[in-house]
């Protein structure tokens, strides 16, 4: 139990320092510091051109996708150096969100289950920040019930056809890159006729179409495919093996996403400090409040130190488990209780929206209208709380109508 | 950095926990909640002859000089047994406070016998209800003697010495309280003892005549002392709550197994299912604070303050989530004496005010972030 730097970590941590020192743009600083939910905002400049920029700087010098071999264009550091990294570049990291799903996602299943001579192309570009990745996984039909999806791929020559659709998509619009999710043999049970490719977004027969979301925002996407013709070379795995290696995927996203997830307190805390009550004390001083806030300052802390002991258990050459789904359980309801309670405490302006007239810039209320989001995507709060329950305690499965039937005798409605 | 307890500090929690399953089963905690001994005495002394009780004691006291980390792993498991035995006062508050503030011959005349379970100590500062305060102690020091009340005292009717938080100049400030080291076995002593939600964990009144004390740190410092001893005792304690907390989920979660309704385990229908889970949830978090509550004791980091708050609110909630929901699980039967749910029921809920309650605990864990913001 140590939480403290040994001589390598601290001569490490101070390499990192200094190089974010000499090299970070730090004329993004205040804005990334300000950072709210949902995309940031640089006072006019092209976030994903800064973004990209960021990126490739790390690159270069050798600070990109730290925990990824060499050869594909990581530094081939330890977990421990990769928590470190993150504690060193700080508010910097809210440059990468656009890369979040290919890094820590995307790139991690093309590594276990890519060609080698893919991997050896892709994967550098994607460390770079030159390509975008995308996952294209969850469907209409196939959301919860991930292996229900139906978009189906027919084997033709040496080539694949796909055609279905998929939804929720994040970044797809931007995207260069994606790994997709198909049905390749519906006369099996589902989770046994799935198959897995890659792709590149401009492929003919690709049309992306934005979804508006209940936020007015389009971070997710729709994504048709209409006789999309891929070769063989790019299947990740093998024929059937698709629902396998979907499983790497969502182990790097528990990770990716999880032990890195905030749960909203600082904000929520600094805001107490400023506000005043009806009484004339501030909000911080205010027992109910006080109450609250160290309800969500307990979870922060605690989110924060089990991701740490996520890192440990990864150091000892654990794989991350389903014990990492606690994080975005957690911190999605959090985010989503802490908005609320925001709005509250201001009262009758707490309805408006403006980042001109509202409190901090309108964080709680952006928060407000997104956070639903967040207790969906990547797992609903039930599902998680499901894996939670049968992966980690051992509960029964949940009782399943479909189950041993071939996919095509599944009943729909 | 490496968050996890070393392979050595893990053997000696499973070291404890076998012989916790041996000498301290659920029937054993039982006897003590029915009958007439206020605590294990075999347990109490097996305790101390396995070197448990001294484990962060210095060897030249008669510990077995080991640390604190190796202290947090023990707590856990007796919190996870429910042990009924009074560590929390007489090691956690008391060897911790000599070990603080005591002169060097209270430390050679105490913590030998406190190590070895010879003597039993505990803390008495409570004489009204609500909050401990500077302003509601009253309990008066004069000429090295006590006078006034104490009450509740946890393990208060079994020990043999007290350190008690007492008033040595008029009004109603801090700088106004000492420490006083008190025998407990003298004349002017007369205890009673109190009925409680939990007896498997004694406690009594007690009142002081006259009573022979010394002093215990500097004059004015005692309130100070006392806090910074609550601090570390929320840390010790905390790990108990976490090993409560555990146990009353693995307890849960066996009952979902094979507990049939409506012609299937319960832990198949998702509202148990997600009980649990969430109950999981809680107990993952409070351990996680706990293990850099652990550090910050076992290093004396700036941040211990913050973090024996942080974790006393968690692994309180924890316990205290885990052990109702634990009844829940079991239905009907979670209420009967026959099952052991309510044991950790009555437990989470002594431990959750022991140290003061929860919201004594929300507003330091709020001041305390507060000052190192301003910082």
């Amino acid at each position: 139990m140590n939480f403290d730097d040994t001589p390598h970590e601290a001569a490490f941590r101070a390499e990192a320092r200094a190089w974010i020192d000499a090299n970070a743009p730090k004329h993004l600083l205040p804005h990334l510091e300000k950072a709210g939910f949902g995309g940031i905002e640089l006072g006019g400049l092209d976030p994903m051109k800064e973004a990209k920029a960021w990126q490739k700087k790390k690159y270069d010098a050798g600070w990109a996708c730290l925990h990824w071999p060499k050869e594909y264009g990581g530094r081939g550091a330890s977990p421990i150096e990769r928590v470190i990294w993150n504690q060193e570049e700080g508010p910097y990291a809210a440059l990468s969100g656009s890369f979040i799903i290919g890094h820590g996602m995307c790139g991690p299943t093309v590594m276990d289950w890519g060609p080698e001579e893919a991997k050896r192309e892709l994967l550098p570009r994607l460390a770079a920040g030159e390509d975008i990745w995308c996952q294209l996984f969850s469907e209409p039909a196939g959301g919860s019930d991930l292996a229900g999806l139906r978009t189906k791929a027919e084997r033709d020559g040496d080539d694949w056809v796909i055609n279905g659709q998929k939804i929720w998509t994040s970044g797809a619009h931007y995207s260069q890159w994606g790994i997709l999710i198909t049905r390749t043999d519906p006369d099996v049970p589902k989770h046994k006729g799935l198959t897995m490719f890659f792709l590149r977004m401009d492929t003919p027969g690709v049309r992306i179409v934005p979804i508006k979301q209940a936020n007015g925002q389009s971070g997710f996407n729709e994504v048709y495919f209409d006789n999309v013709r891929l070769p063989d070379s790019q299947r990740l795995g093998g024929v059937g093996e698709g629902w396998k290696v979907s499983l790497t995927t969502l182990m790097n996203e528990r990770l990716s996403i999880g032990s890195g997830m905030s749960a909203g307190f600082p904000d929520i805390f600094e805001f107490c400090k400023e506000l005043e009550l009806a009484d004339g004390t501030l909000a911080i001083n205010d027992r109910g409040v006080r109450s609250k806030l160290a309800e969500w300052a307990c979870r922060q802390s605690g989110l924060k130190y089990t991701g740490m002991r996520a890192i440990s258990a990864l150091s000892r050459g654990e794989n991350p488990g389903p014990e990492n789904s606690i994080g975005k359980l957690v911190a999605g309801s959090s985010l989503q209780e802490i908005a609320m309670f925001a709005l509250d405490l201001q009262g009758q302006a707490g309805a408006v929206s403006d980042p001109k007239l509202a409190a901090m810039a309108a964080k709680f209320q952006a928060q407000l209208l997104r956070s639903p989001a967040t207790r969906v995507e990547g797992g609903t709060d039930e599902i998680l709380r499901n894996i939670i329950g049968e992966r980690v305690l051992g509960l029964p499965d949940d009782m399943r109508a479909d189950k041993g039937i071939a996919f095509n005798k599944i009943p729909t409605a | 950095m490496d968050f996890e307890f070393s392979a050595e500090q893990q053997q000696l929690k499973e070291q404890a926990r076998r012989y916790l399953a041996d000498k301290c089963p659920t029937t054993a905690v039982r006897a003590i909640l029915e009958g007439s001994d206020p605590f294990d005495r075999a347990l109490w002394q097996g305790l101390g002859e396995m070197g448990f009780l001294g484990a962060a004691i210095p060897e030249e006291y008669g510990g077995l000089g080991l640390g604190y980390l190796e202290l947090c792993v023990i707590a856990e498991e007796l919190g996870r047994a429910l042990a009924p035995v009074p560590v929390s006062s007489s090691i956690f508050l008391v060897a911790e406070i000599l070990k603080a503030a005591g002169s060097e011959e209270q430390k050679q005349r105490w913590l030998p016998k406190l190590a070895s379970g010879e003597v039993i100590g505990t803390l008495a500062s409570v004489e009204a209800t609500g909050s401990v305060r500077p302003s509601n102690v009253a309990l008066s020091a004069k000429a090295g003697t006590l006078t006034g009340a104490k009450s509740p005292v946890l393990d208060g009717d079994i020990a043999d010495i007290a350190i008690v938080l007492a008033r040595h100049a008029p009004g109603k400030d801090a700088q106004g309280l000492s420490l006083y080291l008190v025998d407990l076995n003298q004349s002017g002593i007369e205890r009673t003892v109190l009925d409680t939600i939990d007896p498997s964990r004694s406690q009594a009144k007690i009142a002081f005549k006259d009573a022979a004390a010394e002093l215990v740190g500097a004059a004015g410092d005692g309130w100070r002392l006392y806090e910074e001893a609550l601090d570390r005792a929320a840390i010790l304690t905390g790990f108990e709550q976490i090993g409560g907390a555990d146990k009353a989920l693995e307890m849960g979660r066996d009952y979902a197994l094979q507990r049939f309704a409506f012609g299937r385990a319960i832990g198949s229908f998702q509202a148990i299912k997600h009980m649990l889970a969430d109950m999981y949830v809680s107990a993952t978090l409070a351990r996680s604070n706990g293990y850099f509550g652990a550090y910050a004791l076992s290093t004396g980091s700036a941040d211990l303050a913050e973090a024996a708050a942080t974790m006393r609110v968690s692994s309180t909630k924890a316990f205290q989530h885990c052990a109702k929901n634990n009844i829940q699980v079991h239905g009907g039967m979670g209420f009967t004496w026959a099952m052991d749910c309510h044991l950790y029921y009555r437990r989470s809920n002594l431990l959750a005010v022991s140290l003061g309650g929860l919201n004594e605990w929300e507003d330091k864990l709020i001041d305390r972030l507060r000052a190192k913001n301003a910082a």
